[in-house]
């Protein structure tokens, strides 16, 4: 019994071992396996065991995957931006201006409402709205704001970035809101007493406090953003693509060795793209 | 004692070997008659693209053989993806040819005995010596009779002729073509060139099925003069990379308003004005009509653009499941389905028996090209025209006999593909 107590290590082991056996399995397997697929060689219907960098070559040596990897970026920039400013100033509202705790959480679930409908239903709403003869076009043209049907409504990127930032705000509101409400507000008074205005504040208190829920908020859309494919192929008409679309577009086609292949190379770079984001701020402050 | 003991077991034995007796002939020669019990506890499990699997089909199916069948509709590449990749998901395939011929070799399907299907001798010639008429040509691309039969029970292979084992039993076919919305265009369109006409720039579109689209596009190609291939249905990679080239140009000129990948895609993008020029398939065109928009399935010049679609069996059907697909697949062929599918505008494989039920105005409006005499409705009683109009491309042999290509997989499909996925993500 003592032998085993001072065996620390051991009981430390068995502890985890649930977990681990449940990441393994389903976590670090998987991909694995992906990887090892990814090495394959496909025909029209069936996929052969090989080791061959084909897959990768004719990935790397396509033109077509930079500018595809630049259009996922972009997108993931663009909606960045977007869902930052409007996730803060929503989150900033909430926890600042508004006194009570009851009308917060009101408010906060009214924001939430929108999203107890299925992603796709939101999404496909926007297409007759912004049509060349929908809701919107009708409405400016009434108005005199315009004379001719605005085409790039729809079936553009334009259209694609709107449905990104409808579809995510909320995931940058959550974290935001959740830190600024964790902020002690007798540092804003302290603040403002040693003689600090409202732009000070923000910048110098507010910000630097809600660091860690930009964070959370940013990995939540920059890895839903890079991982999507139905908005892109929705909003765009099909005329666009990111890596997500390339590797449906793989799929159908039966090219599994070359949809892994694109799945590996977009893997890495998502984490990339979190590894260097964690390197600027420490979440675990957060947690 | 003994003897009664002996008298018992006798009776015994001979009760035994009566009941054994009747067992092996419940068994065997019963079979049908256990068969008519159990078949209403069958469950067919089919799956294909929307324009052939309707809720409709399932409910006639319950009332006239009393199984039970499950419908699943998909896009063409997931149908094609499913066949070859899931073979215990479904019992019944309802694909095209194109895609059998994809799917064939990976032995999920069973070839089919036609001395079982009754109607075998009734089904059209383009399924099985190809030929329309007896002088017609056969057109490029991938024709169902060349991926119709294979050579054996096991085969895996494709045979040329009329082998008595078939890959599917063919169903449903068409001519493809260009859709047009005529109110926004007002002027006649004739050739397939129009397409890329910088004329309806931001008004076009095209389907994003690799093995159809392709094909679409060398009718533009075609049409437009750029080129002219020795066989469309099997290009090289240098005929592949200029085709998927000139419309990677005109994409990047913005002549494109959206692809589509489901039919209802394209029944939005027309019935919405998004688009005035596309791709289409034949009951789309009838969506679109049904909704009072009009639209026409316009012949052109250079001919069409065909396809074929037929029902496979899983090759894990077995026993009393198989008997119900063979029934299945005899029902289908007998004319209510055809008459169905001839009121949305395509051609059943049958199509003497469909004729039986259809009325003698509808048969001559879709089938014999003549103007309908009185109100042609869909099969869910939409209106689709008037009296004194004429279907668009006339009748059967005016529209088949100008068929040029067929939906293709080719040699270089695997090029293809990769190219085309490049050309969506250009």
């Amino acid at each position: 019994m003592n032998k085993l107590r001072e065996n620390s290590a051991l009981t430390g082991w068995l502890m985890v071992s649930p977990l681990a056996f449940v990441l393994l399995f389903f976590l670090v397997l998987p991909i694995f396996l992906i990887v090892v697929v990814s090495f394959w060689r496909a025909t029209e219907f069936s996929i052969i065991p090989a080791f061959e960098w084909d897959n990768y070559a004719f990935l790397f040596g396509s033109p077509v995957t930079y500018t595809v990897f630049f259009n996922t970026f972009k997108y993931a920039f663009v909606t960045w931006v977007c869902t930052l400013l409007i996730g803060f100033t929503v989150a900033y509202y909430l926890a600042f201006h508004i006194r009570s705790l009851t009308w917060q959480i009101a408010l906060f679930l009214l924001c939430t409402i929108p999203f107890w409908t299925s992603n796709i239903i939101r999404m496909i709403s926007w297409i007759p709205f912004l049509g060349r003869n929908g809701i919107a076009n009708s409405t400016l043209i009434s108005w005199g704001v315009i004379d001719e049907p605005v085409e790039w409504l729809l079936f553009s990127d334009f259209a694609v970035i709107l449905a990104f930032v409808h579809l995510y705000t909320l995931f940058m509101v959550v974290p935001i809101f959740n830190t600024m409400m964790r902020i002690d507000k007798s540092l804003i008074e302290a603040a403002r007493d040693a003689g600090a205005n409202g732009a000070q504040i923000l910048w110098n208190v507010i910000i630097p406090l809600t660091k860690p829920g930009i964070m959370i908020g940013t990995i939540f859309v920059v890895t839903l953003v890079m991982g999507d494919f139905i908005t892109v192929r929705f909003m765009s008409g099909s005329q666009s693509a990111n890596v997500g679309r390339l590797i449906s577009n793989d799929i159908a086609l039966l090219q599994y060795p070359s949809a892994s292949a694109t799945a590996i190379i977009l893997l890495l770079t998502v984490l990339l793209v979190i590894g260097t984001m964690l390197r600027f701020v420490d979440i675990r402050k957060e947690l | 004692m003994t003897k009664t003991t002996n008298n018992i077991s006798r009776r015994g034995i001979l009760k035994g070997g009566a009941a054994t007796a009747a067992f092996a002939a419940g068994s065997t020669l019963g079979a049908p008659m256990i068969w008519a019990q159990n078949i209403k506890d069958v469950t067919l499990r089919q799956f294909g693209t929307g324009v052939s699997n309707l809720n409709d089909v399932a409910t006639k199916v319950k009332e006239d053989l009393g199984f039970t069948l499950e419908m699943t509709a998909l896009d063409t590449d997931s149908v094609t993806q499913r066949a070859a990749t899931q073979p215990n998901s479904f019992d019944i395939a309802d694909i095209e040819y194109f895609i059998c011929k994809k799917v064939w070799a990976a032995g999920n399907l069973q070839a089919m005995d036609t001395s079982k299907i009754d109607n075998y001798d009734k089904i059209a010639g383009t399924f099985r010596s190809g030929k329309l008429t007896p002088t017609s040509e056969i057109a490029q691309g991938t024709a169902p009779h060349t991926v119709g039969f294979t050579s054996g029970p096991n085969g895996t292979d494709f045979v040329q002729e009329e082998s008595g084992w078939m890959t599917l039993i063919p169903t449903i076919y068409n001519a493809d073509t260009l859709g047009i919305r005529p109110d926004l265009i007002g002027r006649p369109i004739n050739n397939w060139s129009e397409l890329l006409n910088p004329e309806f720039k931001g008004k076009a579109s095209i389907l994003d099925i690799s093995s159809i689209g392709i094909m679409d596009m060398a009718m533009v190609v075609e049409s437009m003069g750029e080129y002219t291939y020795p066989d469309k249905g099997n290009m090289t990679k240098e005929e592949i990379d200029l085709t998927l080239g000139l419309f990677t140009e005109a994409k990047k000129n913005g002549q494109f308003r959206a692809f589509w990948k489901s039919f209802d895609e394209s029944v939005n993008l027309m019935a919405s004005g998004e688009v005035v020029i596309q791709s289409m398939w034949s009951p789309a065109i009838t969506a679109v009509r049904a909704q009072g928009i009009p639209c026409i399935y316009q012949p052109l010049e250079e001919g069409y653009r065909s396809w074929g679609g037929g029902l496979g069996i899983s090759a894990a059907l077995s026993g009393l499941e198989l008997e119900a697909a063979y029934e299945y697949i005899n029902w289908y062929l007998s004319g209510w389905v055809g008459g169905y599918l001839m009121r949305q505008g395509y051609y059943s494989a049958v199509p003497d028996t469909s004729k039986e039920f259809m009325s003698a105005d509808e048969w001559g409006f879709w089938y014999e090209g003549k103007a309908a005499e009185g109100d042609i409705l869909s099969p869910t009683g939409a209106k689709l025209a008037g009296a004194g109009e004429v279907r668009d491309g006339g009748s059967f042999l005016d529209r088949m006999g100008s068929v040029v290509c067929w939906n293709s997989v080719m040699d270089e499909n695997q090029y293809m593909v990769r190219k085309w996925n490049e050309f969506i993500a250009a």
